[in-house]
């Protein structure tokens, strides 16, 4: 394949892993969410290992690889295995903003992240570069969004996860040869953040009984009235 | 080889203290290790006084003189604080529950590994492990209690910082992409500086602020901090003071080295914005100060304080400042470490955080109530204490670059500041107990690692070792370029 088609397939999964990003803002349940992120999970890999072909690296093949196994597999496995009851429950998220009004501002921070972006890229980066690095900032800005507005545990814990899909998106096209260990450190810490989420969101099921925690305020300075 | 040893000692620790070999067992563990950690420690900082940087790994691991000092202090915090939690175990936990106090002294382990990784690693991508790994390491350590209220703060706590180092991450990725850009050095502390005049101060911006927001949330900068007084006052005692003594400073370790990264391009105003953040921060900290009424808080709030004017005194930037913001980093941290276990001793004595319901403290328990008042004048900044001294020297260095504005509202925080926790630390010391009936004696670990702590908050204000004042100056010359 020539790198054209190469660069085309990528902007493609570019696109899909966006798409993912918004569906992680408009689904109304939690295994909603959670398919969500597998499938952007898997976009990122992809992406991983497209611009692993096109650069010969063996470092974003490797990157692929562990991807495809923590993200879509083990950390959804894992979340099930810890808080299932959650994210199978067919109740609907409360949230702070309605989803139509979410989607607007999910539309407006794309918008900006292309704005940051367009400030860092000049003529002569790479277009593949131009292609993730928006993307990869847009999937940031809205997973801190999503961690705003979602008031339960399993979404806010996907929320988390999102942004350092974005990070992590943008990462591979603008440091594809950062060194193995590093990459190996990363998902490995993200598979502990995932287990220490859905491990305190358990012990918080246990002991309140809920997993809003968007409505556990007690703690403050001026005693509620 | 020392840095290996330094590192592989807690990784030890921790696996020991799980085994079930009688029932001092992980106590044992946990302070001979800690002790351990701490004399390679003085040693690591001995050698790094003289300013030589000490490699283990070349681009990996290293350390020079603001890494010595950073390790020196969460050697000698983690070594008080796993004397303190001996008592603190004894006190709080039946003797039945020893499966739930081996898994305290593993979790304490891990965590002092991973706030040691932070100054000892040298690759940056690393470093942003370690410190996401202070917050992993940390969470079950500040839920411990299991209360409703310290899993809420503990959800806080890695709900915020998790968010802020994702955002950090992605500032870290851009500083690497701007630096491979343009050298092909390692991807290192030493290696960036070397390569910053050539970096793009768009991309060197950019990743800057990122960093900023990321890490600042993660060391309390206003308005980033609510996560903190919970976090802070939620936590057992011990864990309070690494988190509020070490933990902050270890972060803030990490924007304090973009420094001399960011003055290569004058057009990003680096100082303006440290100096704006930490001023914010200093602000609302000493506002919220008069209106605490929990005494841990209190404490957390003080830290934001704090932290806001080291950041303010190395966005000065002139060498005095530098000094002074070293110098800030050494007295809070033995301060607060001392504030906290004084705020230990004392919740175990009254059983409340409140303020309002501790009274004439002095005379109910004269140790805890002197610890406490030495720890609140200390930290408030009372002459001849190490903050009075290090305040001083940030403010004069201000005055001396000719930055009145920030220096004189600097100056007004930390007066309000002082009043409020003056006022506070007073009502509980002094006055009429208000029960004198029950006289709780305190556990012999927790009397010995409050006189272990509040010997160099005594001693560093009046005099300071030639060893430790030349390592403090290299670790000042280490923010200049």
């Amino acid at each position: 394949m020539t790198t054209a088609t190469l660069t085309q397939l990528n902007a493609l999964t570019g696109g899909l892993f966006l798409l993912c990003t918004f569906g992680i803002v408009a689904m109304r349940q939690v295994l909603g969410i959670l398919k969500m992120f597998i499938l952007q999970s898997i976009f990122l890999s992809i992406s991983a290992f497209l611009l692993g072909y096109i650069h010969m690296s063996i470092h974003l093949f490797a990157v692929a690889a562990l991807t495809l196994m923590v993200k879509p597999l083990l950390i959804p496995y894992l979340l099930k295995r810890m808080v299932g009851n959650e994210v199978t429950a067919r109740r609907e998220i409360s949230q702070l903003v309605d989803i139509p009004s979410s989607l607007l501002i999910a539309v407006l921070l794309t918008i900006l992240s292309y704005f940051i972006a367009n400030h860092l890229l000049s003529n002569t980066t790479p277009i593949i570069s131009k292609v993730n690095l928006p993307i990869g900032l847009a999937c940031l800005l809205l997973g801190a969004y999503t961690i705003i507005v979602r008031q339960e545990a399993v979404a806010q814990t996907i929320g988390i996860l999102t942004m350092e899909n974005g990070a992590f998106f943008a990462g591979v096209s603008i440091a594809p040869d950062l060194p193995l260990i590093a990459e190996v450190a990363a998902a490995f810490d993200v598979l502990i953040i995932a287990i220490v989420m859905g491990l305190l969101a358990r012990k918080i099921y246990e002991k309140v009984g809920i997993t809003t925690v968007g409505e556990m305020n007690h703690l403050r300075e001026v005693e509620k009235l | 080889m020392i840095l290996i040893y330094i590192l592989i000692i807690p990784i030890i620790a921790s696996l020991l203290t799980v085994l079930p070999l009688g029932k001092r067992w992980p106590e044992g563990v946990s302070i001979i290790s800690s002790l351990l950690v701490f004399l390679l420690s003085i040693k690591t900082a001995i050698s790094a006084s003289d300013g030589s940087v000490i490699t283990a790994i070349n681009g990996w691991i290293s350390c020079d003189g603001l890494s010595a000092l950073l390790l020196l202090l969460i050697g000698f915090v983690s070594l008080v604080s796993s004397i303190f939690s001996w008592g603190y175990m004894e006190k709080h936990l039946s003797q039945r529950q020893w499966r739930k106090k081996r898994r305290y002294y593993y979790r304490l382990a891990l965590f002092v590994f991973s706030m040691l990784c932070v100054p000892v690693f040298s690759q940056i991508a690393l470093v942003w492990v370690a410190v996401e790994l202070t917050t992993l390491f940390s969470v079950f350590l500040v839920s411990f209690e299991n209360t409703t209220d310290a899993l809420e703060a503990a959800w806080k706590y890695v709900v915020l910082t998790c968010m802020g180092a994702a955002l950090a991450l992605i500032g870290i990725l851009i500083l690497y992409w701007g630096m491979r850009a343009v050298s092909s050095e390692p991807f290192t502390w030493t290696g960036l500086i070397h390569s910053s005049d050539t970096i793009a101060p768009s991309l060197l911006k950019t990743a800057f602020l990122f960093i900023l927001v990321g890490f600042g949330t993660k060391v309390g900068l206003v308005p980033l901090h609510t996560w903190l007084p919970d976090a802070h006052s939620q936590a057992p005692s011990p864990v309070c003071v690494l988190l509020s003594g070490i933990e902050t400073t270890t972060v803030l370790y990490v924007i304090l080295r973009l420094i001399p990264v960011l003055g290569s391009s004058p057009s990003i105003n680096a100082g303006n914005w440290f100096i704006a953040a930490g001023l914010v921060s200093v602000a609302v900290a000493a506002f919220l100060l008069i209106q605490v009424r929990d005494y841990k808080r209190l404490f957390a709030f003080s830290t934001v304080e704090h932290m806001g004017i080291i950041m303010v005194a190395a966005g000065i930037g002139t060498a005095s400042a530098r000094m002074g913001a070293t110098y800030q980093i050494l007295a809070h941290s033995i301060t607060k470490s001392l504030c906290f276990f004084a705020a230990g001793a004392l919740f175990i004595i009254a059983e409340t955080r409140e303020i309002g319901s501790v009274r004439g403290l002095i005379r109910t328990s004269p140790l805890t109530g002197a610890s406490l008042l030495i720890g609140g004048l200390a930290i408030a900044g009372a002459p001849p204490f190490a903050v009075f001294l290090s305040e001083f020297s940030i403010l004069k260095a201000g005055i001396e670059a000719g930055r009145y504005i920030p220096i004189s509202l600097l100056l007004i925080f930390i007066i309000t500041a002082f009043c409020a926790v003056m006022f506070h630390i007073n009502s509980m010391v002094f006055g009429r107990p208000s029960n004198s009936k029950v006289t709780v004696q305190l556990p012999p670990s927790i009397i010995l690692s409050l006189v272990i702590a509040v010997v160099p908050v005594l001693l560093f204000g009046i005099y300071v070792p030639v060893k430790l004042e030349h390592l403090l100056i290299n670790a000042a010359s280490v923010l200049g370029r």
